[in-house]
């Protein structure tokens, strides 16, 4: 009986699993069909051969440009959110200063932040500087909205850094640059990969703020890049999926690599605050 | 020691970028918000102050409120879905084999973009040659319906892949704080005699009680900030009938140039915001005293 129960349970949760996963196959399939294929038989049906030129057909877009600049849009963003981030976290958790409490706060707080309410001040503030179609408001946006989830990954390793090691340090006469550069961020590589990680998704699939700062093509990232190039194809299934794919394809692949890093930022990310 | 830690000037230089990136481009922007509210405003020229008007325009605003209505509405389904989530968590932390990659399997549509969500489910809804009307077409459902152009269903069809996108994140959450109570405690249950039934109800669910107020307070908030999906799968319609607030402001203010009544929708998004996070944790926060008494 007992047997009974638990290989139903485990069905159920299989099923789930295909859940997750059947609509991203049923995508890969149809990018690679044409559509004669796509409007003529099940949508089920295996491609008769695979249809590579619809891959060609999308990467013949800007959607080379796009992937470029989603990697160094994101990459940059992820150095400054991580290093601005260790540095405030550093300064909260280990000096000593009268106002911490109350800038830890302010951190904290922006995480419940809608960014749709400061979004039309930014978009006015970069306009006055003339950072409007300019990458850099893009960059500066994702590190300050992404400052205060990385400072509460950060803080609870902080919290637990033995105090004696720095003590140790600056009797030996080690300046506080020295103490963070290199005795601090070496002990915390463990948390700061994680941190790395998790930003380097969040701005990889970020939409907003480049579809409302960024209008040349060749400053576009993918999500808002395919969005435009999925608007000319509308009806050209193959090249939709083609993109879709390529759009996603890098998340799997880190996901294959660092999967219980993901995990754990994810989970951190959500609860410790 | 202490001398060297409380130098003022490092304090500063180690906290002052982070702090000015934070009040730069968050705060003032939030204030700056309910101040543009007070203006009649196009975007590019001169600002003219008319006071309160916008606000006036707000609260008067059907188009408006609805969209606060779908916010609630998502925001509550959100709520609900949790039920689920928490019951497929207790299955997969009650020893089952291969666990761990089936969570890690749940949370991939999590990583993926929403802009691509929202185009791989327009494809899944597509009405004549989607996955889902396929579907329904050769199980004998002659004409199934055009999910995202039916104004009475479009809300619930945008809500499936949201409900497909989160359920990998909180599994992982219910799941990890499953495994963190002592397997002793399970085991002295089970030794007494408590069914899996009892010992989920009376030992497990009490025991991750607070994980669980944190994730109403997530999905709630969490829900009404949604934009991205919904804005690429129906840009708000048919008809403003799948519209929410962050779309409505959105398309007030860089479609209809109306920067000045978009503002102040964008404020009263923040104050909506804040008071329900205020109002849901301060439930939730009685409650664990009541149980503490």
């Amino acid at each position: 009986m007992q047997r009974v129960g638990y290989v139903v349970l485990y069905v159920i949760l299989i099923i789930i699993a295909i859940v997750q996963i059947f609509p991203l196959f049923w995508l890969f399939l149809f990018s690679l069909k044409d559509n004669q294929q796509i409007f003529a038989k099940s949508p089920f049906s295996l491609p008769d051969h695979p249809h590579w030129e619809n891959y060609l057909k999308a990467w013949q877009g800007n959607i080379g440009t796009y992937f470029f600049n989603s990697i160094w849009i994101s990459t940059v963003a992820v150095v400054l959110t991580v290093l601005f981030a260790s540095m405030a976290t550093f300064a909260i958790t280990r000096m000593k200063w009268k106002l911490s409490k109350l800038v830890l706060g302010l951190f904290m707080v922006g995480l419940m932040i809608p960014l749709h309410s400061a979004l039309i001040p930014l978009f006015k503030l970069y306009l006055s500087v003339d950072l409007i179609d300019n990458p850099i408001s893009v960059v500066l946006s994702y590190t300050a909205f992404h400052l205060p989830v990385t400072m509460m990954i950060l803080l609870g390793f902080y919290y637990t850094l033995p105090k004696e090691i720095e003590e140790a340090a600056i009797m030996d006469g080690c300046s506080v640059n020295l103490l963070f550069a290199r005795i601090i961020l070496p002990m915390t590589t463990s948390v700061l990969s994680t941190t790395v990680i998790i930003n380097m998704i969040y701005n990889w699939n970020e939409f907003v703020f480049v579809n409302t700062f960024i209008s040349s093509d060749q400053y576009k990232t993918l999500t808002v890049g395919i969005q435009n190039f999925i608007g000319q194809y509308q009806t050209d299934w193959g090249p939709i999926g083609a993109t879709l794919i390529i759009s996603i394809v890098p998340i799997p692949i880190l996901y294959i690599f660092f999967s219980n890093k993901i995990v754990e930022g994810m989970s951190a990310s959500a609860i410790k605050g | 020691m202490n001398k060297v830690m409380s130098n003022i000037w490092m304090i500063t230089l180690y906290i002052l970028p982070a702090l000015l990136l934070l009040l730069v481009l968050i705060y003032i922007p939030l204030g700056l918000s309910a101040y543009y509210g007070l203006m009649e405003w196009d975007g590019i020229g001169n600002m003219k102050f008319i006071g309160l008007e916008n606000f006036i325009t707000g609260i008067q605003d059907m188009k408006f409120w609805s969209s606060v209505y779908h916010s609630f509405l998502l925001a509550l389904f959100s709520a609900l879905s949790l039920l689920a989530y928490l019951a497929i968590s207790l299955i997969l932390a009650s020893n089952i084999k291969g666990s761990d990659i089936l969570r890690k399997i749940y949370l991939i549509p999590m990583l993926l973009s929403s802009v691509a969500i929202a185009q791989l489910w327009i494809k899944v809804y597509n009405p004549t040659n989607g996955m889902l009307n396929s579907f329904l077409m050769a199980i004998g459902i002659d004409d199934p319906p055009a999910w995202l152009a039916e104004p009475s269903l479009v809300l619930y069809a945008i809500f499936i892949p949201i409900l497909w996108q989160y359920a990998g994140f909180y599994i992982l959450i219910y799941y990890a704080a499953l495994k963190n109570i002592p397997a002793a405690l399970v085991e002295a249950a089970r030794m007494d005699g408590a069914s899996p039934w009892q010992v989920a109800f009376n030992i497990k669910l009490p025991l991750i009680k607070g994980v669980f107020k944190v994730t109403i307070v997530l999905a709630i908030v969490g829900s009404l900030k949604y934009f991205d999906l919904i804005y690429v799968m129906t840009g708000g319609g048919p008809n403003g009938a799948s519209e929410v607030m962050a779309s409505y402001m959105y398309k007030v203010a860089f479609r209809s140039y109306d920067f000045g009544y978009g503002s102040a929708i964008g404020f009263l998004l923040l104050i909506i915001t804040l008071m329900v996070t205020f109002i849901v944790r301060k439930l939730t926060v009685s409650d664990e005293e009541e149980l503490q008494y």
